[in-house]
């Protein structure tokens, strides 16, 4: 059902120029903006999309979020993966390899 | 603001606005291009009707206000105003995402870089074929595919995100893979696969542009396959030849439902072919505000919700998911703005629109009548 992920755990994701998290003040919530593309985000979204520094892998920002949120952090994995590769797919999320 | 009398439709039937999510500024006619199935009107604005700098910085600050998060400035070329990089502040300064759609023809490298300083977050960039012979005779242009590839460079270079607008018709649709493999090759994130939508401009040029039924089928295989094997790399939008179509497109997403449009002299139009619908009166921002004109004007009331729909969109269950089709096509293909849109396979006219459209489509024609502006005035 789920189609292959296009991240892997050391993967670095990164906003790539172009996309950017801002606040929609009018509707009072928080949208990822990207070419021709503006899209609403949902609290778990929004906190996914805050710890891409281009700096940190997909594992460590799945075990920050563990932490934070009590949650166990294969769960937490996944969920980021899935989140992130629909992004991928519609470009408004980059990877690059571990440095 | 005095008080309005509440938003209803053509039928007096109560409607309720929502937000727009992105506006499209034509902030000009002028083009260097000639192409045949031009979105502009083909009664051209002039140089003289534009609507000044400080002016559209106005608008996107009510545009923001209104809850407008992106804008589209395009044109005819937008970089045909001198002041194109102001207009491009202005916008950001309203906290306004800024898409240039731009032919590439008379940016230079240095102006690239001055917009880039003004903010311009992504650039679409038009194609009209592949190679210098096809693109150059479809756009009426000697030399364009070449200033094109220059400045699609330029554009990575700088960094910006890149789309590419691959209009297609019966005269290019076979090269359509080249057109994804070019946008791939020149590290664009997104291409648009545009089939020619038959208003004005285009409408003068069905017997030259309308696909036959099997490039449409050619398309759609192409732009699967394509999809499948760049997923990841590049994204593929397609709209399709709707005149082979079972269902009308949803146009604009409902009318006056998430965008609208400001025409170079200030008008503002629920999409850009409305003017075509000769009954309709706009207002212009010169006169009252964005979110008054959003709100009240009669024209972005007209067609909201459902209840102005007669036979078969009433009864429908997809009233709600294509609202009847285009407002503009009704217009063109039956006479009347609230029609269901003819090329929906439960219009009484349909036989009669792709009866039509095969006709066309066979026609030996490739000969153009260009875009192009009056002379004189």
């Amino acid at each position: 059902m789920t189609a292959a992920p296009l991240i892997a755990p050391e993967d670095v994701p990164y906003l790539p120029r172009g996309v950017r998290l801002q606040d929609d003040r009018v509707r009072g919530i928080r949208v990822l903006q990207a070419p021709e593309r503006a899209m609403q985000l949902d609290a778990i979204g929004d906190a996914i999309l805050s710890e891409l520094d281009g700096k940190r892998s997909l594992d460590s920002i799945a075990a920050a979020l563990a932490a934070r949120y009590h949650a166990p952090v294969e769960q937490i994995a996944g969920d980021i993966r899935d989140f992130l590769t629909g992004l991928i797919e519609r470009r408004m999320v980059f990877v690059k390899d571990a440095p | 603001m005095k008080d309005q009398p509440a938003p209803h439709d053509l039928d007096g039937n109560p409607v309720t606005p929502g937000l727009p999510m992105a506006m499209l500024a034509e902030i000009t006619h002028r083009c260097p291009l000639a192409c045949p199935y031009c979105s502009n009107p083909v009664e051209l604005t002039r140089a003289a009707q534009e609507l000044p700098a400080e002016d559209w910085g106005r608008v996107f600050r009510e545009a923001a206000e209104l809850g407008v998060l992106q804008v589209h400035i395009s044109g005819g070329e937008p970089g045909a105003r001198r002041d194109l990089a102001q207009i491009v502040g202005h916008a950001r300064d309203a906290g306004l995402y800024v898409n240039l759609i731009t032919s590439g023809i008379g940016i230079t490298r240095d102006r690239l870089q001055e917009l880039d300083r003004a903010g311009v977050d992504h650039v679409q960039l038009s194609l009209q074929g592949i190679r210098p012979d096809m693109a150059d005779r479809i756009s009426g242009h000697p030399g364009s595919w070449d200033k094109k590839m220059g400045f699609a460079d330029w554009v990575t270079q700088i960094g910006f995100p890149l789309t590419i607008n691959a209009v297609v018709h019966r005269q290019n649709m076979e090269r359509l893979p080249d057109m994804i493999a070019l946008a791939e090759r020149l590290g664009a994130r997104r291409i648009e696969v545009a089939t020619v939508q038959f208003h004005g401009w285009a409408d003068l040029n069905r017997a030259a542009l309308m696909p036959t039924r099997d490039q449409a089928g050619f398309a759609r295989q192409v732009v699967n396959d394509a999809r499948l094997r760049l997923r990841g790399r590049m994204v593929i939008d397609y709209v399709p030849a709707d005149h082979h179509a079972v269902y009308p497109k949803a146009c604009m997403g409902g009318w006056g439902s998430t965008g609208l449009n400001v025409a170079p002299d200030g008008s503002v139009l629920p999409c850009h072919a409305a003017q075509s619908i000769g009954w309709m009166r706009f207002d212009n921002v010169r006169d009252r505000s964005l979110g008054e004109i959003w709100h009240h004007s009669d024209a972005f009331n007209a067609f909201r919700g459902t209840e102005w729909m007669a036979e078969p969109c009433r009864s429908c269950e997809r009233k709600t998911v294509d609202f009847g089709g285009c407002r503009c096509q009704a217009m063109a293909l039956a006479g009347d703005a609230r029609a269901t849109d003819p090329v929906c396979s439960k219009s009484p006219l349909h036989a009669q629109v792709v009866a039509r459209a095969e006709q066309d489509a066979g026609a030996d024609r490739t000969e153009f009548v260009y875009r192009r502006m009056k002379k004189g005035g």
